[in-house]
Formats: C-alpha cells, structure tokens, sequence
C-alpha cells in the first residue's frame, strides 16, 4: 500500500529528483503542401520547456500535420524543426505520441502494449515489469493489464495509450486529439485526468484539439491557426495554473466564448469547404 | 392507413445464423436417400454403388492394409509438398510485402505465372524432378507458392498504417517493426490463405499421383478406375473429403487459438 502511495506520488520523478522537462522545440517558417494543395504556411513558433501548447483550428487547416511534422513524422516542404535541451537521462524517447484512434496492437493485452515500447531498450524483464507496473498504477488500469483492448472501453484504451506515452519518459508529448473518438462523459472524466497528469508531469507538450473547452482547460498557450493553408491566427497565453482550472470557471468561460467568435466564421466556411485535401 | 394495431415487426430475415445439426443433418439425409435409391435398385451399383457398398469397400481396404499405406504415402506428399510451397511463399511474400524494389518484379512473375494449371505442368515436372517424389513435392509445392505469396503480401498490405506510424513514433527497430507489428498483423490473411492452399494441394495431390505414382489416394482412385471398381474408387474419393475435412477442422482450432484476441 504504502509502495503505491510512493508510486503514485512521484510518478515521474527522475533520479535527479526535477520533473520538469527541459525541451525546447522551435518551428522555423514551416511550410507544408501535399501535391498541390498547400497545408501550412510559415510556421513560426517556439516551445518552452515543459509548456503545454493547444493547437486549435477549424478541421483541415493542418494542425494534425503539424504535429506530425514537430515529432518528424513527416517532413515539412519547408522550415525546420529543432529541438534544445538535454532530455533526461532515462528517457527512452524523446518525441512521444498519443494518438486520435490509440493505435493498440488488438493481439497484446494491456500490459503487452505498453511492454512493446520498452522492449527495445529495456532489456532487463524485471525493470521492465516494474515499469510497467508502475504505469498501470498511474492510470488506474491495474485490474486490467491482462485484457485485450477489444475488452476495453474506448476511454479504457486511451489510458493504455497514455500509459504507454508515459513509459518512454518522453521529453515532449504530442497528443493528436486524445479525446475525440471518445463520448462526452468520458471525455470530460478523461480531461480531468489529462490535466492533472500533465500539470504534475510538466513535459513539453503539443495538444491538437478541435475542442475549445479541452485547450482552455490544459493548455498555457492556445495557438489559433487559420483555415486551410494554416497560418498562425493568433496565440492566447492563459494565466491560471493548470491544476487550478475547473469545469466551469468563469474566467474560462468568457475565454471560450471570446475564441468562438473568432474562430466561428472560418470554422462555418471551412466546414463548406470542398475536401481534395485529404 | 386507418384504425389502429400493434405495429408489426419488420425487421425480420436477412440474418442467417449457423446451426450445425441441421449440416451433419442434411448430409444424413442425403446418405439415406442415396442408400434407399441404391436399395430399391433406383440407381444401378455399376452406375454409383450405395453408401453401404462404398463402407464395405473402405472396411476391406483397411483391414487388408493397403488403405493405410496409399494414406501415409499420400499424406506424406501432402506434408512436404505443402510445407516447402508455404515456407517459400511466406518468404517471398513478405519480400514482396517489404521491399519496393522486389514487389513489382516478383508480382508479374506471380500475375503470369499462378494462372497456369500446375496439372498441365506435371509431365514436365517429371522430367525435371525424376518419377519418383521430387515431381510430387514439386507439384504440390508450386500450386500452394502463389496462393501463399499473395495471402502473405496483402496480408501486410492490409496491416493498418497507424501501427506501424506507432511503432515509428517510439523508435521501435525496423526488425521489431516487422516481427511485432507487421507478421502478427498479416497472420490472419496468411492463414485464410492456408485453407485454399490445403485444398488446392488436395487437388493437385491426386491429380500428380494419377500420373506417375503407384501408390498413394491418387493411384487407388485411378486403378479402381480401371477396373470398373467404383465401389473402391467412390471409397477413395470419401477418403481426399475426410482428409481435407479434418485439415479444416485443425485449421479452425488453430485460428481460435491464435485469434484470441479478436
């Protein structure tokens, strides 16, 4: 009991006892075009370490694309990436995904999964195991390491993919709408959950969403892009600490509402749009 | 559209479930029409011998042991022929399925190459391979190669790109890649392709045995052919139904036990 207490306490603690990440990641006029239609347009931005950045836009405007492009899963047409910082030192993969559909192989149990992403490189069975372990604990899926993800709920199989992210130790996070293919409640209990990790975690993190409420509820910096090519629109700083937001906050609410009417009228023609893009 | 009622259910039929009494059912039926026909001298024991003739005839087989030695020498075919055939098309298949430089060149060889009846080729077979069972096993083994290697490539083909985006994404090693994510994730296909191949060796089996052998199902069936003997040929025939049967029974088990998962 008192094990879990500790592991729960400190879950991502590193041996030199800082849990901040101190990555930094810088686009450099990132431009990106697939065939002739033209995706992003002169990206600039830069990322401190361990803040977390909402990237929102009406659909197509290439956000998911940029996120690939951050974590070099694809390569823009033009601009650059870098990253700065020393990761930590028992990072197993600095750039780390969380994905829209999970991405679970269906033939690995729960533990299986997160076991794939450790095989490589930690060789030692019982670290391992330990490891985890310790994931399972973090996310509440103790019970269920030894389910198929068929078995699981879609909320269930997002917390495996999330504890499969986590166990690399990344030195940045990228999430590609973690909570869309997920219903409301779920999704509202997931945030939740989200927000506490990451604020505790306070890796680099990019977050895609569609979803206002959920990058006004995670997020220090909201980056608006425009529609289809993406340009950056604007970018709103939100003071408050992330573990200290609620559902609800006044504060929030107007910020949500204020975002909305920027960004309604080309979400309202990107949504007229006709989608060769894709 | 007047009055009132219970609203009626409509959406009835187009759902067809499985229920295995009424297969094993069916056949038993079949047999006892066939036996009653044989019996009542509807159908001639020259023309197609009663089911009970046919019993006979497989009973005399076994006991006097001839049965079990043309079995074995054909399952023995069976097994080595289907065997190379499978390794060889895995492995070309997942060349196939892994390198764009080996896929376009390998599939027009297995586009101009698979349609041709491999019987037709069994003459030459032996000629290249001897009488004896190299031409068996290379019969066998060519029919099931090009079913093996497009089950095993489309299989990798279909395996879905977020996994290996995934296994990417967390700097897994191509090699773990490959055994983790790709060849788990093609197994299905690969083994949907085993229940053609076995049946397609069946085939070509008998039909290689007809030709040079003078042992093994094939052989039986064509000397009972000879000698008007249809009792013992329509026996060999029950037999290659058992075989491939019970192949697909195995089959199942196999899948269940692999598939667990889905």
């Amino acid at each position: 009991m008192a094990d879990e207490r500790t592991a729960l306490a400190t879950p991502l603690a590193n041996d030199s006892g800082s849990t901040a990440s101190s990555t930094r990641l810088k686009l450099e006029h990132v431009s990106h075009h697939f065939g002739t239609n033209s995706v992003l347009d002169d990206i600039t931005l830069d990322i401190a370490p361990g803040e977390v950045v909402a990237l929102v836009g009406p659909s197509g405007c290439g956000k998911s694309t940029l996120l690939n492009i951050l974590g070099g899963l694809i390569r823009p047409s033009k601009g650059r990436v870098l990253m700065q910082g020393e990761a930590r030192p028992d990072c197993l993969n600095p750039l780390t995904y969380v994905f829209q559909d999970f991405a679970l192989l269906p033939w690995r149990t729960v533990e299986g999964n997160i076991s794939l992403v450790l095989e490589d490189k930690i060789h030692d069975d019982i670290a391992r195991c330990e490891r985890i372990g310790e994931m399972l604990r973090l996310i509440g899926l103790q019970d269920f390491a030894n389910a198929y993800p068929k078995q699981l709920s879609g909320g269930m199989r997002q917390r495996v993919g999330i504890a499969r992210a986590l166990a690399v130790r990344p030195a940045c996070l990228f999430m590609d709408e973690p909570l869309s293919a997920l219903d409301a409640q779920t999704r509202t209990l997931l945030l939740e959950e989200l927000a506490t990790l990451i604020a505790r975690a306070a890796i680099t993190t990019v977050y895609v969403t569609h979803n206002l409420n959920e990058a006004l509820r995670l997020a220090h910096r909201i980056v608006l892009l425009s529609r289809r090519p993406g340009r950056i629109k604007t970018i709103i700083p939100i003071e408050s600490s992330i573990d200290k937001r609620r559902e609800g906050d006044a504060n929030l609410v107007s910020a949500e509402k204020r975002l909305w009417s920027m960004i309604r009228d080309e979400a309202s023609a990107a949504d007229k749009e006709l989608d060769d893009a894709r | 559209m007047r009055g009132e009622g219970q609203v009626p259910f409509r959406a009835a039929s187009f759902s067809p479930r499985h229920r295995p009494w009424s297969g094993a059912a069916t056949l038993a039926v079949f047999l006892l029409a066939w036996q009653i026909g044989s019996s009542i001298g509807a159908i001639p024991d020259l023309f197609l011998p009663s089911p009970f003739a046919v019993a006979r005839a497989l009973w005399r087989h076994a006991l006097s042991g001839d049965l079990w030695t043309n079995l074995l020498a054909s399952l023995l075919r069976l097994a080595v022929g289907w065997t190379l055939g499978t390794v060889i098309g895995i492995s070309v298949g997942i060349a196939v399925g892994m390198f764009t430089l080996l896929r376009s060149p390998a599939l027009a060889l297995v586009s101009a190459l698979f349609p041709i009846p491999k019987i037709a080729l069994v003459p030459l077979f032996i000629i290249w391979f001897g009488i004896g069972e190299g031409s068996k096993y290379a019969t066998l083994a060519i029919g099931v190669f090009f079913p093996t290697v497009i089950s095993t490539y489309s299989g990798l083909d279909n395996v879905q790109r977020n996994l290996v985006t995934m296994g990417q994404s967390f700097n897994l090693s191509d090699w773990s890649i490959v055994r983790k994510i790709m060849l788990p994730g093609a197994l299905p296909s690969v083994l949907a392709g085993f229940r053609i191949t076995i049946s397609v060796a069946i085939i070509l089996l008998v039909a290689a045995e007809m030709i040079g052998a003078d042992s093994g199902i094939g052989a039986f069936i064509l000397a009972a052919g000879n000698l008007y003997r249809t009792d013992d040929l329509i026996a060999g025939v029950v037999i290659l139904s058992l075989l491939g049967l019970t192949l697909s029974a195995l089959l199942t088990r196999i899948e269940q036990a692999a598939f667990a998962w889905r």
